[in-house]
């Protein structure tokens, strides 16, 4: 049983989730209550990652963020050590591979808070700040919920990204997807199967909170 | 005055119009769906920019297009109660009515809600409630914010009629409660002449007729825009006595008045509205009708129309009552102003919810001061 790996995999899964809960919240409100020009294309952008073959959308990441491209040199400038096979690296390609795992829910979440709800909001003296938290938030919640937990899972069993871009270094980009794919190649069958278990076991628990959660909210609000 | 609004815009729907309405006056906007009155309703919350325009409420400005004052919505103290009622459904009827506080008071949400008539209620969720309770919710909530202006956009239309003849009275009843201008939008004129001071009739977003709800209501150029069959009038009549066949008998200026029996108690001051349609003249008092009801009356006035119909103004003590009859039969009759007449009208012609208290306070007397100034 390969730890490192599976805390490391918790961790990118947090911060993904981290990075990504505001930023859904955002642009899945932006996209749900907004009319603007090429919205369009917005929406097809974030759902580009979920079409894309992710060795084919890692490449292009790889090349994005190597030390020829203008965000891979500035990052060595900023930090030091280049984008490529790091964790932070791999935690930015995490997040814009999920944009669609995170905003789609959200922006249905929000879709579902009608005009007339925000409009009462607003009538009973609510900022927008305090709409948001008092009256959309409470009601788009089972969406963003959804959006997190899909996240989370998602970014526990990705793989050709994180090869991709990451490699497989223990400690900063050996998640436990990866570590099983090794392990299966070095004819460790056992601890291959440990691990798939253990991913198989967070992935069910993930998904009996979320819908735990979500049967809670529904029955707080009917 | 306490709410003065200007309004043009071509776009979504051609508005141009401007209305006042004072401390306390319940101003009725009428008109066909699409003649502009939720759009309005909607530039006076500043849920919608007009392309041109003025608010202006207790001298302070809520929007002047030409001068760049747009205060956001959350920023005008205003009350609104809408169709759907657009409850949050997430908190019960208490946190509804505390949202729109600016410092959330539980006791005081609580005898708004004893006011609007839900005791007891205020842990409910929106779908707990029926329709009716839902829209006394959505007015505790809309005066809970303490406003300058109370806006109602069709808020009756969403109930079944029992529950809505129930609301309007009780609006009604509130009426002493409510210190601010409100503006009522709809399109039921019964609803408007009952509950209104004074009416503003739109047609494509242009004013036809504005004024007293009684100068409105015979005013040909409103008639023609609200329908010539709306044509109706009030007449003040004292509740006497229930009588044991199921009507009522009232006391008018034109004298005894037969109707059917009514909710409120002997000596209670109501107002009657009498459509002009139902309204048969006639020189001599007749006899041998079934109708129970003559009333008599001078004629003041006669509006000849564009189609059959002819509108005879007919003075009934201080009152002037309508009656819509063919022209036919007017110069049959060779009526001119002046003439005595009387005005025969069948009891069951009159619908129950066309009478009304006339008297605004009354029931709900102990709850003064819930509402501030």
């Amino acid at each position: 049983m390969d730890w490192q790996a599976l805390s490391l995999s918790l961790r990118l899964a947090f911060w993904t989730v981290a990075i990504l809960l505001p930023l859904s919240i955002l642009l899945g409100r932006l996209l749900a209550f907004r009319q603007f020009r090429g919205k369009g294309l917005a929406e097809a952008l974030v759902m580009l990652p979920l079409v894309l073959p992710p060795t084919v959308f890692g490449f292009y990441l790889l090349l994005a963020f190597g030390r020829n491209s203008r965000i891979g040199a500035f990052w060595q400038d900023m930090f030091g050590h280049q984008l490529v096979f790091t964790f932070e690296g791999l935690l930015i390609a995490s997040v814009i591979f999920n944009l669609p795992f995170a905003i789609q829910p959200a922006q249905r979440g929000f879709e579902a808070v009608g005009q007339d709800l925000r409009d009462a909001a607003r009538c009973c003296g609510m900022s927008p700040l305090r709409s948001l938290w008092k009256v959309e938030l409470p009601l788009a919640w089972p969406g963003v919920m959804t959006a997190m937990v899909l996240t989370f899972a998602h970014t526990l069993g990705e793989f050709g990204i994180v090869l991709m871009v990451g490699g497989s270094i223990p400690g900063e980009t050996r998640t436990l997807a990866i570590s099983i794919y090794d392990r299966v190649q070095g004819f460790d069958d056992r601890s291959a199967a440990i691990m798939s278990a253990v991913l198989v076991a967070i992935s069910l628990i993930t998904i009996a909170i979320t819908l735990t959660l979500s049967a809670r909210i529904g029955r707080r609000l009917s | 005055m306490a709410l003065s609004v200007t309004v043009r815009a071509t776009a979504p729907i051609p508005l141009d119009l401007a209305f006042d309405v004072g401390q306390g006056e319940l101003l009725a906007l009428v008109g066909p769906s699409g003649a502009g009155k939720t759009t309005l309703l909607r530039a006076i919350a500043g849920l919608w920019r007009p392309d041109e325009g003025r608010v202006v409420v207790k001298g302070a400005t809520w929007l002047d297009a030409a001068a760049l004052i747009d205060l956001p919505t959350h920023r005008r103290r205003l009350g609104i109660v809408v169709q759907n009622f657009a409850l949050f459904p997430h908190m019960s009827a208490l946190a509804n009515v505390m949202a729109a506080m600016d410092a959330p008071n539980r006791p005081e949400a609580g005898r708004l809600l004893d006011l609007v008539g839900l005791p007891g209620l205020g842990e409910r969720r929106p779908a707990a409630l029926s329709g009716g309770q839902q829209q006394r919710v959505a007015l505790a909530r809309a005066l809970a914010r303490r406003p300058d202006v109370l806006l109602l956009d069709e808020p009756f239309s969403a109930v079944d009629r029992p529950t809505r003849e129930r609301l309007q009275a009780e609006i009604l009843a509130l009426r002493a409660h409510l210190p601010m201008p409100v503006v009522l939008v709809t399109h039921d004129i019964n609803e408007a002449q009952l509950l209104a001071d004074s009416m503003v009739v739109l047609e494509s977003g242009h004013a036809v007729a504005a004024g007293s709800t009684a100068a409105v209501m015979a005013n040909p150029e409103a008639l023609r825009a609200l329908g010539i069959r709306e044509a109706a009038s009030l007449l003040p009549a004292t509740l006497v006595a229930h009588l044991p066949d199921g009507l009522s008998r009232f006391e008018t200026a034109g004298g005894a008045l037969f109707l059917p029996s009514v909710g409120a108690a002997p000596g209670s001051r109501m107002q009657v509205r009498i459509m002009a349609h139902d309204v048969i003249l006639s020189r001599g008092r007749p006899e041998g009708l079934s109708a129970q009801n003559i009333l008599a009356g001078t004629v003041a006035r006669i509006t000849p129309g564009e189609g059959p119909g002819t509108m005879v103004h007919v003075a009934v003590g201080d009152h002037e009552l309508l009656a819509r009859i063919t022209r036919r039969a007017a110069g049959q009759m060779m009526l001119e102003p002046g003439d005595a007449v009387h005005l025969i009208l069948k009891s069951l012609s009159v619908a129950r919810d066309h009478v009304r208290r006339a008297d605004h306070a009354g029931e709900c007397g102990s709850m003064a001061g819930v509402v501030p100034e």
